[in-house]
């Protein structure tokens, strides 16, 4: 059906199209249907979150920066956390992802459009409101969330009138999640080129294919959980309060089973922009690019079963425990594939250090330091020493951070070009890049020290054994909060102007893929006939 | 490195100034090479303590097992990329062999050997839960139950009735107050003393039977190899036994956020000999009948069993 809709528009002179520009004014953005636009909104509106919920860190930084409570109260502490947490998961990674789908799923199969154009303006215009939302209950009494991201009650009933509102806005986000997923599954059912069979297609499309499915499954498991907490908080329910007969634990099983396939969510899109990025600049096709689909498959199975993993020291049964940790583990085969079939994918290659290479390098490395230690924690028995430790912390900022972050700018330095038709300034964000990727370590790599010593995470204060490298770990947070601003920099002048860019942007390079095709900037209606594929 | 959590704190011996980057480098080299060094039953301020109980020591032995396996493996893949990275540069004419696109046979063995390591890892770690969790045939029982923010001792056994709470001590909590303008590293065991800790037989099995009377915390003790969550209407069980000979005080803390002052209810434990073990029950029951307290029989007992 999609094909003839295709031909329809092939046979439709697109010269005579009066719909073939953006609307004039702010018209453009509220009624925008185009998938560039809506992508375009996304992406300003993830780097919007990431300065917000990276002033939050500053702030917790801040205050770790020496032993005593500086600047702070611990309650206040306690929000700042909370709040960099939900606001840099769902406001800065997911729709920095949903932006990048947004512009590139329809140019990479050879699309005009998204499938829904008009869903596709509700999920990104449900985002403002909803951390509008979350983020005024910084203001109301009682202030913000203060529980934790994960949002384990009692803790976190035990608030005033954030409960309300952040569940709320959760469900707000969960909505537009799914329709955003909706969007690019039915986008890369129906509409890709003709002769673009499933295994033919660009590996970024593979991997939001599979995370759309994997948002689908679980956005609604977030929204009962919540939905639980509310009745519990406001209807007299007791699903998850013991005197009632309910069980706190059993909001961690359900909050986990949504929670683990997340963390996958916001890693598996940066596994197919890898995928697009490291083959081009190594001038040498992906390396088993089908065992690539699978390992992003595998993982994405496995990410149902290892819930438990977060739970170990809050009650498990034996078998559990000895169950969570070997699925665990066994995802570590399909990841250890993708790094292996990376590395492959240099190896006996022609390598260039563009900016974009360069984020991918850099996160081939510390997202396999964010791997091993990993393993390390599906350990149970040690698991029992680093859990809630700022060794946890220093795990999963690695893998968000280096991992996902970094693939993110990656591809905003590999497709900005296509997107803006502008080359930008290679010096510049060479230095953004250098800049950033030392500063990480410095940041981040501290924190397993401190969590092995023995820091536990979430404290405003700390014993005076954990100065030194809380101070290494503050500086490192400045520096890295300090450099972004040069990727703002960057972006800004690009977008005003710049050294024209060619179709293919990267000549020099291999980059390939339908995307290329199309002159930079892309037009506004992508393939208005749709490309063959042999 | 530093003494941190024993019975002998020098606040003032502890290093200062490691800000230079070359520092930073230097330390994750000592990390490890000082693993092997440190004080027994300390962190060294890089790793986990070896602690002093069985379980510690075994918890201990598998981390640094786990940590070289991986540490092998980043250095055979991190060397791949390096090599890569130096040998296949465009910049120096590197050509780009891209018929190097598919190899089952290398797919296969780099599915296989992940796999067989970690069959290797999960054997012994699977053997060390089965300990764990025997908390079978211990000597001495203690309730410990979680508050906002302070930690609830209830002990049964052979100490049945002695019970006390136990909260940060006074000068850590006025100097952690903002702006106090007290400097932490003048308070001795800053944020990590109590008023009263609980005391604890060396060379005896413990079982800890945690709970909480409001939302979650977590009881952790390092040294112990301890941690486990306290989850209000549930009861969770954990046991160590500290070998004898290593009396002293061990310190550690909440491990659960539980809400504004979760950084600020420490848990200290005094482990003393048998004998003055003995001592200080006594102690404790004669200075609870002076205060008109019940003693023997008191409902801590009958609540668990």
């Amino acid at each position: 059906m999609a094909y003839t809709q295709t031909i329809d528009t092939a046979q439709h002179d697109p010269s005579h199209d009066h719909h073939d520009g953006p609307a004039s004014g702010v018209t453009r953005w509220f009624f925008a249907t185009n998938h560039k636009d809506i992508g375009t909104m996304y992406l300003v509106f993830s780097l919007i979150m990431f300065f917000i919920g990276g002033a939050m860190a500053m702030v917790i930084r801040a205050e770790l920066f020496k032993p005593g409570l500086q600047l702070v109260q611990p309650e206040f502490f306690n929000q700042m956390t909370t709040m960099h947490a939900l606001v840099m998961i769902f406001g800065a990674v997911m729709p920095a992802f949903v932006g990048l789908a947004n512009w590139m799923v329809p140019l990479q199969v050879g699309a005009p459009d998204m499938a829904l154009p008009r869903m596709n303006n509700l999920s990104f215009w449900i985002l403002p409101f909803a951390f509008t939302l979350l983020l005024s209950t910084l203001f109301v009494p009682g202030g913000a969330p203060a529980g934790g991201w994960t949002m384990y009650p009692p803790l976190f009933l035990q608030g005033g009138n954030y409960v309300a509102m952040a569940i709320f806005a959760v469900h707000l986000m969960g909505a537009s999640s799914i329709m955003g997923s909706i969007n690019v599954i039915v986008t890369i059912m129906n509409m890709r080129a003709p002769g673009m069979t499933l295994l033919k297609m660009p590996l970024f499309c593979w991997s939001w294919l599979i995370t759309a499915y994997l948002l689908i499954a679980v956005m609604p498991v977030l929204a009962g959980a919540v939905t639980m907490l509310l009745t519990d908080h406001y209807f007299g329910t007791s699903f998850f309060n013991a005197a009632g007969g309910g069980d706190p634990v059993m909001f961690e099983h359900v909050f986990w089973f949504f929670g683990h396939p997340e963390v996958y969510i916001m890693i598996l899109p940066a596994f197919g922009i890898i995928s697009e990025i490291l083959p081009t600049f190594s001038r040498k096709p992906l390396f088993g690019a089908t065992s690539m689909i699978y390992a992003i498959a595998s993982i994405a199975f496995l990410s149902f079963i290892v819930w438990g993993h977060h739970m170990f020291v809050d009650g498990m049964p034996l078998a559990a425990q000895v169950f969570f940790m070997m699925s665990t583990m066994l995802i570590a085969v399909p990841t250890g594939v993708k790094v292996f079939n990376w590395t492959a994918t240099m190896w006996r290659g022609s390598l260039s250090f563009e900016p974009p290479m360069l984020f991918a390098i850099s996160f081939l490395f510390l997202f396999s330091i964010g791997g091993f230690s990993g393993v390390m924690l599906a350990i149970v028995p040690v698991d029992f020493q680093y859990n809630q430790t700022y060794f946890v912390v220093a795990h999963f900022h690695y893998v968000l951070v280096p991992g996902a972050i970094f693939a993110i700018m990656g591809a905003v330095y590999y497709w900005l070009p296509k997107w803006t038709g502008h080359m930008y300034n290679m010096g510049l964000a060479k230095t953004h890049f250098w800049l950033s990727t030392i500063f990480v370590n410095v940041l981040f790599f501290p924190q397993h020290f401190l969590g092995l010593a023995g820091m536990p995470r979430r404290i405003p204060d700390y014993a005076v054994q954990f100065s030194d490298w809380n101070m290494v770990s503050s500086i490192g947070g400045f520096g890295f909060g300090l450099s972004q601003i040069l990727f703002v920099i960057v972006i800004v002048q690009c977008a005003r102007g710049g050294k024209a860019a060619s179709a293919r942007v990267w000549d020099d390079a291999t980059p390939t893929g339908l995307e290329w095709t199309l002159p930079s900037p892309a037009p506004y209606h992508s393939f208005a006939v749709a490309p063959e594929i042999t | 490195m530093s003494v941190t959590r024993t019975s002998v704190d020098h606040p003032e011996s502890r290093p200062r100034g490691y800000l230079k980057a070359c520092a930073l480098i230097a330390a994750a080299l000592s990390a490890v090479c000082l693993t092997e060094t440190a004080v027994a039953n300390t962190s060294n301020g890089y790793n986990l303590p070896m602690g002093v109980t069985s379980l510690s020591e075994s918890m201990y032995a598998l981390h640094m097992q786990v940590f070289w396996i991986c540490v092998g493996i980043a250095v055979v893949v991190f060397g791949a990329m390096i090599y890569s990275l130096v040998k296949f540069r465009h910049s120096k004419g590197a050509i780009a062999d891209t018929t190097l696109v598919h190899s089952t046979k290398v797919e296969i063995i780099w599915t296989i050997i992940p796999v067989i390591i970690l069959v290797v890892m999960a054997i012994p770690a699977a053997e060390l839960i089965l300990t764990q969790e025997d908390t079978r045939n211990s000597e001495l029982s203690i309730r410990v139950t979680g508050y906002q923010w302070k930690w609830q001792y209830q002990y049964m056994d052979a100490a049945d009735g002695v019970s006390f709470f136990s909260t940060l001590k006074q000068d850590s909590n006025f100097a952690r107050q903002l702006g106090s303008g007290i400097d932490p590293s003048s308070v001795p065991n800053y944020l990590l003393d109590v008023d009263q800790p609980m005391v604890i037989p060396s060379g005896a099995k413990v079982r800890l039977l945690l709970t909480s009377m409001d939302v979650i915390h977590a009881w952790w003790v390092p040294d112990f190899g301890a941690k486990r969550a306290a989850v209000p209407g549930f009861v969770n069980e954990l046991w160590f036994k500290v070998d004898a000979g290593k009396e002293g005080i061990y310190r550690g803390q909440c491990a659960a956020l539980c809400g504004r002052d979760h950084g600020f209810m420490p848990i200290v434990v005094d482990v003393r000999t048998p004998d003055n073990f003995k001592l200080w029950v006594a102690q404790q029951k004669a200075a609870s009948k002076q205060a008109g307290l019940p003693v023997a029989g008191s409902p801590t007992a009958q609540v668990l069993n």
